[in-house]
């Protein structure tokens, strides 16, 4: 039995990237979640989230929440990732001037999800989109 | 005091509350429900904030005391308060005439509690170190820690493992006079606090077993009873009293006090729903790298303080003209003192997380309660209205899980139910003087609460 959670992410809207990850950090808590987890998970949502709001036109986030583990798939309409491991590279980013003078884009998104997640899998295409699936376990 | 039992300053009194949801409203941690037409604390949930004190339109939330009569057992009877005590006072009233007040109560000694705020300043900077990840948070307001136990618990380790201002002057004062040949049996400790938090913090210390004060005096009382005894002139002279304090002592419990005097990447937020919303960004990690975060549950700081008497900004605007007559902190000379032994005291216990959030121990049963709790919510109107005795349905579809409310508690859903004819018109009117009270809806210009104007 697992709880499943959606939410929709437009490109640019920043002030509404962390809307799903306060309200995954909610249920996470109310679960009993010990708060290091929950911690990981929810920096890794935000990042994601961002990475919709810097980069694509839309997107969703999809999470199951289950006994043992969190899935979250997140989805998104944009421009794609053209080479995967350089932007996995700490610092690499590719975000727009606008999207780094607002405090975003440092690079560091993928790279933090990365570490805060225990499997990842990234599959992009150009100029399609890119679909971010990954797991943690409590 | 038992460790498992909260112990909460602020009580509901029951003649005088009639259940206007005015504090239901403003609890931060949806604390309060209204049962038989009276607000009912969760002492799980509460942190001590006073928001529902200052929210009830009919003084019917209080404080408890310890009054002053006990301080007549203390040979050597010292009065400790913050700085703010002073900033109510009109600027008629000079700090020797409040001091000399102070003296006709019956204490023998005057401190307030900023002094010699040097020492805490040094030993919160040495606390820095011993945060691994994120940023120190202070530990000065006792509302925002307890708030952090028990909603952010991810972040208690981040809270400074440092005492507050009233533990620095009580031990300061206890090395005084102890000098003077005072033995600690004779001494008796009485903290004059601004707040509820202050108090329950004295009462129940969350990082040490005892505190070191004897008793507390609710800030309010004590000012009324200063303004009887107040002297024209003054006659003595009590500047020794304040020879340690300096202008950082004096604006500590405002706005940016702790901060100001930091000098590394700071931020200090007052008014607990400013802190809700910045600790949700921080637990997120979507806030720039801070060294040092100041957090106060009062708008104001303490000048905002549930029980000081006047307006929160005269206060702040009297204590920055004080703070302009005194010296900086560095400028005064304690070295008369042994200040490493007072330093050490003022380093408390772990802090323990006290999540009060979780639905269910078991995992697999909290999960289906957040299900069935997100089918209930499909049902409730979201209207927020408070009518069933919660604050919002969000609140209502968690008690129904829980096992304290029922669907047909919505007065809503309850309309439709009646219309559907799966309750009786008589059942459902029942249903409310269950929530609101028996006879409320009955006509009656006397009836509690029946003159209340509102805001």
């Amino acid at each position: 039995m697992a709880l499943e959670l959606a939410f929709k992410i437009s490109g640019g809207d920043f002030s509404n990237a962390g809307k799903a990850s306060s309200r995954i950090k909610k249920v996470l808590k109310q679960l009993n979640i010990d708060a290091k987890s929950i911690k990981k998970i929810v920096v890794a949502i935000y990042e994601a989230e961002v990475n919709v709001a810097a980069h694509a036109w839309k997107g969703e986030v999809k999470a199951t929440v289950g006994e043992e583990n969190i899935l979250v798939v997140v989805s998104d309409c944009g421009p794609g990732i053209e080479n995967i491991s350089l932007a996995m590279k700490p610092g690499f980013s590719t975000a727009s001037k606008e999207v780094r003078e607002m405090g975003f884009g440092a690079g560091m998104g993928l790279s933090n999800i990365k570490k805060n997640t225990d499997e990842l899998n990234i599959e992009s295409r150009k100029g399609e989109g890119t679909t971010l699936t990954f797991r943690c376990y409590y | 005091m038992d460790r498992n039992t909260k112990y909460h300053a602020l009580k509901v009194d029951t003649e005088k509350c009639f259940g206007c949801t005015h504090c239901m409203k403003s609890c931060p941690t949806e604390a309060i429900r209204i049962v038989d037409g009276i607000a009912v604390i969760d002492a799980g949930r509460c942190v001590d904030c006073g928001n529902c004190l200052r929210a009830c339109p009919v003084d019917a939330i209080y404080v408890v005391h310890d009054g002053l009569s006990q301080i007549e057992s203390y040979k050597y009877r010292v009065v400790l308060f913050p700085s703010v005590f002073i900033g109510q006072f009109a600027e008629v009233y000079s700090e020797g005439q409040i001091y000399e007040a102070l003296l006709k109560l019956g204490f023998t000694h005057i401190f307030e509690v900023e002094q010699p705020v040097e020492w805490l300043m040094e030993s919160i900077k040495e606390s820095r170190d011993e945060v691994t990840d994120g940023p120190l948070i202070s530990s000065f307001c006792p509302a925002i820690v307890r708030l952090i136990q028990c909603k952010y618990p991810s972040l208690v380790n981040n809270i400074s493992h440092r005492k507050a201002p009233h533990d620095l002057a009580a031990h300061f004062a206890i090395q005084q006079l102890k000098a003077q040949g005072a033995s600690e049996t004779e001494i008796g400790i009485f903290y004059i606090t601004p707040c509820s938090a202050k108090m329950a913090a004295v009462k129940q210390p969350v990082a040490e077993k005892k505190s070191i004060v004897t008793g507390i005096i609710n800030m309010k009382d004590l000012y009324n009873r200063i303004m009887k005894l107040i002297p024209k002139h003054e006659h003595i002279d009590t500047t020794e009293f304040r020879k340690y304090l300096s202008k950082e002592g004096i604006l500590w419990c405002l706005p940016r006090g702790e901060t100001s005097w930091y000098r590394k990447k700071t931020m200090a937020i007052d008014g607990i729903h400013n802190v809700v919303k910045f600790l949700e960004r921080l637990e997120n990690n979507d806030v720039p790298q801070f060294d040092f975060l100041e957090l106060k549950s009062c708008n104001q700081g303490c000048a905002g303080g549930i029980l000081l008497t006047g307006n929160r900004f005269l206060t702040v605007e009297r204590l920055q003209k004080r703070a302009a007559r005194y010296p900086r902190a560095n400028q005064i000379t304690t070295a008369e003192w042994n200040k490493e032994d007072v330093k050490e005291k003022l380093i408390s216990e772990k802090i323990e997380p006290r999540p009060v959030f979780v639905l269910d121990e078991n995992r697999v049963r909290a999960l289906d309660k957040i299900q069935k709790m997100n089918k209930i919510l499909c049902q409730l109107p979201g209207i927020d209205c408070g009518g069933c005795g919660a604050p919002n349905c969000h609140a209502l579809a968690e008690d129904i899980i829980l096992g304290k409310a029922r669907m047909s508690s919505c007065v809503f859903l309850q309309k439709k139910y009646v219309k559907e004819q799966k309750i009786k018109p008589e059942k459902a009117y029942q249903n409310l003087e269950k929530i609101w009270g028996e006879k409320r809806f009955d006509a009656d210009c006397n009836k509690k609460g029946g003159r209340n104007e509102g805001f």
